[in-house]
């Protein structure tokens, strides 16, 4: 099990833990973040410290830190 | 049943960036009408078309959400538009439009939807994008799923909607269609409970209707309901309730956020693979192709540079011709009645006051559009999403969106558009904060002001025998107010706008051809906004500059010839010019004197009437310009009653710093009221830039004097 940011780029892996606060998290709940929900890392733009993944068929940005609250595991 | 007389309402709901705009443009056939929904300056359009059993009916935009649950204000709006709560009347139907290339997340809001019991009909757009995508949609066996109808459309094509029509009589006219059981909502268990709990306290009247409407809107209220959320009118006992029932679950270990989600998307999972097919290998779509040079750590900066030059030069200089047009008209109507009217006060309210008044409403307008025209290009092509992601870095170090980039980019040209640019973003914390720091960008009315202070005091040399003194004195005035903006809006985003930690978490759409009918409506919707709204206070703010600027008229300027000594008596002896005078005990520790007090009470109309007052104070006549040698040579010539000069280089820093941090705009003012819908906010931008410019000048000019110069 690693954190998201931590996956490699262009590899798929399946998510197993959903954290951070209150808010937040209820809109990577209802955006579809759901452990078991497999995912894809298409891009890392590291300048911007921002990731791009793709996820039930969309894709979705998000910065370095908040990836950091989801636990995924490697397919 | 209610009566054939009375027009039916469907509410049109969908995710972002599913077509609803143009979805809503073609069965309305653009006719919208605009409202505010209350207390919230989100846009509320309506418009009619005509069904062949039903016959006229109104359809209503609501917000694009991704969720009903939600907790910002706007996103409530989609809430009580959809279900019918409070002041919004319930809609006899729903229209949702869903993204045939993301089905499964777009089916999270169609559940809640459902849910509610209200008869829904789903149009599956972009249907033609799914080839592309080895994708494919069955959309009959969807619809025996859900149990309501499921019509596919194409957003490109220009086939007939006759289908979509049909299947919307339907609902409207036969009960029962359009409804179905929500057989994901539990039936026994933990969350079962909960729900029936949470339900009891439910006020009585959003209830009516189908049974399991009371468990849709427990869900909600468990899922939207907690400490932080923003709601002023939720009933006390329904928020008690709430938080015992999320107590009692956090006691017993259980998660009832991720319950409540998996409720719905547990559904979609099981279901999704009977309406929606993929074939392996995800082709490399277009938009992978696109992203693959926008988002480029180098390419994608280089092009984002140069969209943001098109566009702040366009709203720079290629407005300017339509600007000088409006001008122009204005100044012959003017010119023309001038002629025509017996002289009298009358005459005169009536050219300086409301004339000049509507003139300076409309101004505004050639940059508005072309600001609203390109952003409407960017948000419907995708861009928009790419640009945020691209400045995020920036504008999380201050405490804001990407998405702020460009309405405070904007705010170079004009602070007006640049804030009704803040529309774009989603929280209202986030346009609140945009707005309040937008006017500290240095707009192109302060351009005036700086020319001739610069023009006058400091001479043309070259640093360092290289760099142009003058124009590096603008470029710091630049660097300065923009440093100062950012600052501010670091502070202010900690202190008094506070809220919660902003996600960047957002969705980057595939990149789609702007369907002009949707860029022609978000330009006009705007600019309408602007004439009548903001237009309104703008108006009344300049007759009463023309009366403080005119009243009370000394006797003797009657009698005598229009001459530039009279009229700067008349100014001085004018409400404007007393108040010039008494504030200058205040202006005294910054270098100013009454004479540029005058100046500067004038230029609240707007921050370019500074050059023409100062014109009319040095008794040169109203048509100074800040090129006129005459002026520049005034401002030099200016003197003490000591015999030293009043505009000494150090003043004109000083002056200019007090020009580059002042909000001395009514306009912006009056659109921050619109914006913000209150007199609060217009109330603490104004002082608070005032403080700021204030305390500034003092500490340049008094540091500046203690270092010896000036």
């Amino acid at each position: 099990m690693i954190r998201l940011d931590e996956l490699l780029l262009g590899s798929c892996a399946r998510l197993v833990h959903v954290g951070g606060e209150g808010a937040f998290r209820r809109r990577l709940l209802e955006l579809g973040f759901l452990p078991g929900t497999p995912l894809r890392l298409v891009r890392r733009m590291d300048v911007g410290g921002v990731l791009e993944v793709e996820l039930r068929g969309v894709r979705l940005s998000l910065r370095r830190s908040e990836a950091r609250e989801l636990a995924v595991e490697d397919l | 049943m209610k009566a054939a007389s009375a027009t039916r309402r469907i509410a049109l709901a969908g995710n972002p960036n599913t077509g609803k705009s143009t979805l809503f443009n073609r069965l309305t056939g653009g006719r919208a009408r605009v409202a505010n929904y209350p207390g919230l300056t989100v846009e509320k359009e309506s418009g009619t078309f005509r069904l062949s059993k039903s016959g006229l009916v109104e359809l209503v935009d609501v917000p694009g959400t991704y969720s009903l649950s939600a907790r910002s204000a706007e996103e409530r709006i989609a809430m009580l538009a959809i279900a019918g709560l409070d002041s919004e009347p319930r809609p006899d139907a729903v229209l949702l439009i869903v993204d045939a290339t993301s089905l499964e997340r777009n089916l999270y809001l169609a559940l809640q939807i459902v849910e509610l019991g209200v008869p829904t009909v789903i149009a599956v757009n972009m249907v033609d994008m799914l080839a592309e995508r080895n994708l494919t949609i069955d959309a009959q066996e969807l619809a025996r799923r859900l149990g309501i109808p499921v019509v596919p459309i194409s957003a490109k094509s220009t086939d007939s909607l006759a289908p979509l029509l049909e299947a919307l009589d339907d609902v409207l006219e036969t009960p029962g269609i359009g409804v179905s059981g929500a057989e994901w909502m539990p039936k026994a268990g933990p969350l079962s409970e909960d729900l029936e709990a949470v339900g009891q306290s439910l006020p009585a009247t959003w209830c009516e209707g189908p049974a399991v409407r009371r468990s849709a809107l427990a869900a909600w209220a468990l899922a939207s309901i907690d400490d932080q959320d923003e709601f002023t009118d939720i009933p006390l006992d329904l928020r008690r309730a709430v938080r015992d029932r999320r107590g009692l679950a956090r006691a017993a270990g259980r998660d009832l956020d991720l319950d409540l989600t998996r409720m719905r998307y547990g559904w979609i999972d099981q279901n999704a693979a009977h309406f929606v097919r993929r074939r392996a290998g995800g082709a490399v779509t277009s938009t992978d192709r696109i992203d693959r040079v926008l988002l480029h750590p180098l390419v994608g900066f280089g092009v984002f540079l140069l969209v943001m030059g098109i566009v702040f030069q366009s709203l720079f200089s290629w407005s300017n011709p339509a600007i000088g047009w409006i001008e122009s008209v204005f100044a012959s109507v003017r010119d023309y009645l001038a002629g025509v009217l017996p002289p009298s006060l009358v005459t005169e309210f009536l050219l300086d006051g409301v004339i000049e008044g509507v003139g300076s409403v409309l101004v505004f307008l050639p940059q508005i559009l072309l600001l609203f025209f390109f952003l409407a290009l960017m948000e419907d092509s995708g861009y928009l999403a790419r640009v945020a992601v691209l400045m995020d870095r920036v504008m999380r170090s201050i405490g804001l969106h990407g998405k702020a980039f460009v309405p405070m980019m904007s705010g170079f040209a004009c602070a007006v558009p640049a804030i009704l640019a803040t529309r774009t973003m989603e929280r209202r914390r986030d346009r609140l904060l945009t707005m309040l720091v937008i006017p500290l960008m240095t707009c192109s009315a302060r351009l005036p002001v700086y020319t001739l202070i610069i023009a006058a005091l400091f001479p043309p040399d070259r640093l360092f025998g290289l760099l142009p003194m003058q124009g590096l004195l603008m470029v710091c005035l630049y660097v300065f107010s923009t440093c100062m903006a950012l600052v501010v809006a670091g502070v202010l985003g900690k202190t008094l706008v506070r809220g919660p930690r902003i996600p960047l978490l957002m969705e980057l759409p595939p990149y789609r051809m702007p369907h002009w009918l949707s860029v022609a409506r978000k330009m006009l919707t705007r600019s309408r906004m602007f004439v009548t709204e903001a237009g309104g206070i703008i108006l009344v703010c300049t007759i009463v500059m023309w009366f403080g600027l005119t009243f009370p008229r000394a006797a003797q300027v009657e009698t005598t010839a229009d001459t530039g000594t009279s009229s700067a008596a008349a100014l001085e002896g004018s409400y404007a010019g007393r108040l010039g005078r008494a504030i200058e005990p205040v202006l005294e520790p910054l270098g100013f004197d009454w004479k540029i007090g005058i100046g500067l009470v004038g230029a609240f109309a707007a921050r370019e009437v500074f050059v023409s007052t100062m014109g009319v104070v040095y008794g040169l006549g109203e048509d100074q310009d800040e090129q006129s040698m005459g002026l520049q040579g005034h401002i030099r010539a200016e003197m003490r009653a000591d015999g030293k000069p009043v505009y000494t280089p150090l003043v004109g820093i000083s002056l200019m710093a007090f020009f580059a941090l002042a909000c001395q705009c009514m306009s912006t003012l009056a659109i921050v009221r619109r914006e913000s819908n209150s007199w609060k906010w217009p109330a603490f931008l104004f002082a608070y830039t005032l403080v700021l410019a204030w305390g500034t000048s003092f500490f340049i000019y008094q540091g500046g004097r203690m270092l010896g110069l000036g």
